[in-house]
């Protein structure tokens, strides 16, 4: 098979940005490479990165979805509530993750059998889940408490593996996972397809209607796994927990260079997007740059980003 | 005839990456005449037009426009010279009106930059005027119908001071009445010295309107003649190189069983159609636009809902609300729009070929087996003769003949016993039609049921076995394909319809 070198270089460009981030600042700092900072890095970029994989899904179809934040709020003070009230990890984890996926499916069933537009329609479940969060919350934050299960619980967002951090993992499995549905089954096909062309997806016999259901389920599901592993990191859920988590995601996307217009995109190049945020700010913080010139400069990098997308 | 052209492109050539897409072409357009620019896909009528309208820059060859050198800097540019170029897409803005439209980034203002509506308004009635259209400058131009939107277009030319009209396609979506309609605006247009450049595929058109036709080919220019000294099959041979024999092939084969029945047909658009088609027999579907012939289609293929009607195949009645009901049922649709509605042209071709049939490539942990996958869409690239660089290449960088032959495999993936093609070459070229029509033969030879929907009447009537008449949304009648004559499917297209034309 013939390689085109152009056609490698233009699909690498976001590997090439965190490489060349990455040699910037471990020559800017030298803590930043060493193991312990790299897993504290992906431990840090993992909640992000976990949400963006589910929103690479709803992208790549021509949607957008604002309401993951507020759906990680909501999941994490359910599950912070089971907790304390002595139900279990497995049950726990069990409901949250339904939860999760129920609330995605409400939201697609408004986006295509309410025919209301992904954004409008994610932004109210945004709102009423974010409601929701603080009516359950009483706006105060929830312990997940101090017996056994509690600490059986803390392990998601605390414990290690081989010393690898559990969030680093569950964000692995989330990517592989992912890679593996877009590139190789028949769902992940007609969600690039329904990105393509809808209509025409829909007179090839393509379910969209099912299809982007699906999506936001997903986009669900990640979200509450982003619920418990936060959560589950601070022994307690935060009722603002989650919240501008959907711009962080949407960004990571844009940045690993899947089009908002959908169809066009890898799951890959979202993975290299959110390491591409964790850096920035991992590098920010060891450069001591103060948290408001922080927002500045991930800004800037992704405007910069984004520019060098449009030039083909 | 006149003399001189007012404008002389010579000896143009162009290169893209890996292809020489013009070798030394030459064009001359004269003023208040109509040159026919004709060609196959490919043969390079739009690069040599994005030349002239300063989409592209030349590599080699000069370009002379009223006695001087014609280098456009790009498309605005070559607009402020006199060069107008109306697409067979428009470039209209459907929220805008249409005297917003005719001058958007040049609307007349007052010393506070506010735009001066009522002698804007009153400029563009007086172009629409001078085409004979009664449409209200003020009218939204998502109200107005395509042929009124291209109206519209000639009349924004106009309003610049265009010297040179090029119209690409541009019947490609009107109706009969919108097509005789531009016709008579063409002819002004030439009786007040305009120049014209006129792009077809249908070939009567060129002997309707136009003067003098230039043939290009491969890239490569053939020749220049008045239309008098030309018939079809002239243009056809110097086109494709070679004569085509017989435009619609033959195929000597017997109809079967009756295998679909259609009863009652009845929605919003369609009232009342009944019909069957046998195995191996090809039933073409005719009408006017907006008669309800692709309605019949989408109606079977569960796209439109049904109020009433009965839809049988093989004998056992149907039941179809999704078109994915009428795939498993063994219907393909291939629709008219193949880059709206028939192929998502960012994909591979294999991909796009295989889409409606991907549970068949389904292997282990619902995993699509890439290897099949590769192996069937390279079938059907042989079968289809589809010119491509492999199955990986994507669609959008296909020609247009291309396009349409992949759309049709996608149509034929899933095995149907009912295939329904709703103009299967529109927009195809003389040689890319042919094997078209050949292939649809060969399917009808292995017994498939084939309706064949086309607003071009000689492809109707040389493909059908029989044909099936609309007007208003009913079949107004039947003809057999021997008896068949424009005539007579004209006469039925038009019963329905009170105050026809």
């Amino acid at each position: 098979m013939k390689i085109d070198m152009k056609d490698v270089l233009k699909r690498s460009r976001p590997l090439l940005g965190l490489i060349i981030l990455s040699v910037i600042v471990s020559l800017i700092s030298p803590d930043f490479l060493t193991v312990s900072n790299i897993l504290n890095v992906m431990r840090q970029t993992s909640i992000n990165a976990v949400i963006a994989a589910g929103m690479t899904f709803v992208i790549l179809t021509g949607g957008i979805d604002l309401s993951v934040g507020s759906i990680l709020a909501l999941c994490g003070a359910i599950a912070a509530t089971m907790i304390s009230s002595g139900f279990g990890v497995a049950a726990t984890v069990f409901a949250t993750l339904a939860l999760g996926i129920l609330l995605g499916v409400l939201a697609g069933i408004a986006i295509t059998k309410g025919k209301i537009q992904p954004f409008i329609a994610t932004l109210v479940a945004m709102t009423l889940l974010r409601g929701a969060t603080l009516v359950h919350t009483d706006g105060k934050p929830i312990s997940t408490g101090y017996d056994a299960a509690a600490d059986a619980f803390a392990w998601f967002g605390t414990g290690y593996v081989f010393g690898i951090p559990v969030p680093v993992i569950l964000m692995i499995v989330v990517f592989l996972v992912s890679h593996y549905v877009l590139k190789h089954t028949r769902f992940g096909r007609y969600v690039y397809a329904i990105g393509g062309n809808e209509e025409a997806s829909r007179l090839s016999g393509v379910r969209v209607d099912r299809i982007k259901i699906a999506v936001y389920a997903l986009c669900g599901l990640v979200s509450a796994i982003a619920g418990i592993i936060l959560t589950s990191r601070l022994s307690s859920a935060q009722p603002t927990a989650g919240a501008g988590y959907e711009l962080d995601a949407i960004a990571a996307v844009v940045l690993g260079g899947t089009s908002l217009a959908g169809g066009v995109g890898t799951i890959f190049g979202t993975f290299t997007g959110a390491l591409i945020i964790g850096i920035l700010n991992n590098a920010l913080n060891l450069l001591n740059v103060s948290s408001y010139y922080q927002m500045i400069a991930k800004g800037a990098v992704i405007l910069i980003a984004v520019l060098m997308d449009r030039k083909k | 005839m006149s003399g001189s052209p007012v404008l002389q492109m010579k000896n143009i050539c162009k290169s893209f990456p890996g292809v020489k897409a013009l070798d030394n072409v030459s064009l001359n357009i004269y003023s208040g005449e109509s040159m026919a620019l004709l060609g196959e896909n490919g043969a390079g009528k739009s690069t040599l037009m994005k030349i002239l309208s300063g989409v592209y820059t030349k590599d080699s060859g000069e370009m002379i426009f009223k006695s001087k050198p014609h280098t456009p800097k790009d498309p605005k540019d070559a607009m402020n010279k006199g060069i107008a170029i109306i697409h067979q897409e428009l470039n209209l803005i459907p929220e805008l009106t249409v005297a917003e439209n005719i001058f958007i980034g040049r609307e007349p203002v007052n010393a506070f930059l506010k735009v001066k509506y009522s002698q804007m308004n009153a400029e563009a009635k007086r172009y629409l005027e001078q085409l004979g259209e009664k449409t209200s400058p003020t009218a939204k131009v998502s109200s107005l119908s395509v042929g009124q939107a291209q109206m519209v277009e000639i009349a924004k030319a106009l309003s610049m001071n265009a010297e040179v009209i090029i119209m690409d396609e541009p019947t490609d979506a009107l109706t009969d009445v919108e097509t005789e309609n531009l016709y008579k605006v063409i002819r002004s247009l030439k009786a007040e010295g305009k120049a014209l450049v006129y792009i077809s595929h249908k070939l009567s058109e060129v002997f309707d309107v136009c003067d003098r036709a230039t043939i290009l080919r491969d890239g490569t220019f053939v020749d220049e003649k008045p239309v008098s000294e030309l018939d079809e099959e002239k243009i056809i041979q110097l086109m494709v190189g070679r004569p085509i024999s017989d435009r619609y092939p033959k195929c000597d084969c017997k109809a079967g069983d009756v295998v679909f029945t259609a009863e009652g047909l009845t929605n919003s658009r369609i009232t009342d159609v009944s019909f069957s088609i046998r195995s191996g027999e090809v039933v073409g579907i005719a009408g006017l636009m907006g008669s309800g012939r692709s309605e019949v289609a989408k109606s079977i293929f569960g796209e439109m809902p049904l109020k009433k009607g009965k839809i049988s195949l093989a004998g056992k009645e149907l039941r179809i609300n999704h078109p994915s009901e009428a795939i498993k049922n063994g219907i393909s649709y291939v629709s008219e729009d193949r880059k709206q509605l028939g192929l998502i042209i960012g994909m591979t071709i294999k991909e796009n070929i295989t889409l409606p049939a991907l549970k068949k490539f389904q292997t282990a942990l619902s995993k699509i087996s890439f290897g099949r996958e590769e192996e069937v869409s390279k079938e059907y690239i042989d079968m289809m003769s589809i010119k491509t660089t492999g199955p990986s290449q994507r669609v959008v960088d296909l020609s247009g003949g291309n396009q349409q032959k992949v759309a049709i495999a996608k149509g034929l993936v899933t095995a149907p016993k009912v295939l329904i093609l709703d103009e299967p070459t529109r927009g195809v070229d003389v040689g890319a039609k042919k094997e078209i029509y050949e292939q649809i033969n060969l399917l009808k030879a292995k017994g498939m049921s084939i309706i064949l929907i086309s607003s071009e009447m000689p492809e109707v009537i040389g493909m059908s076995d029989r044909i099936l008449v609309m007007s208003a949304g009913r079949i107004a009648g039947e003809v057999s394909g021997a008896e068949a004559t424009q005539e007579n499917i004209m006469k039925l297209a038009i019963s329905n319809i009170k105050n026809a034309v």
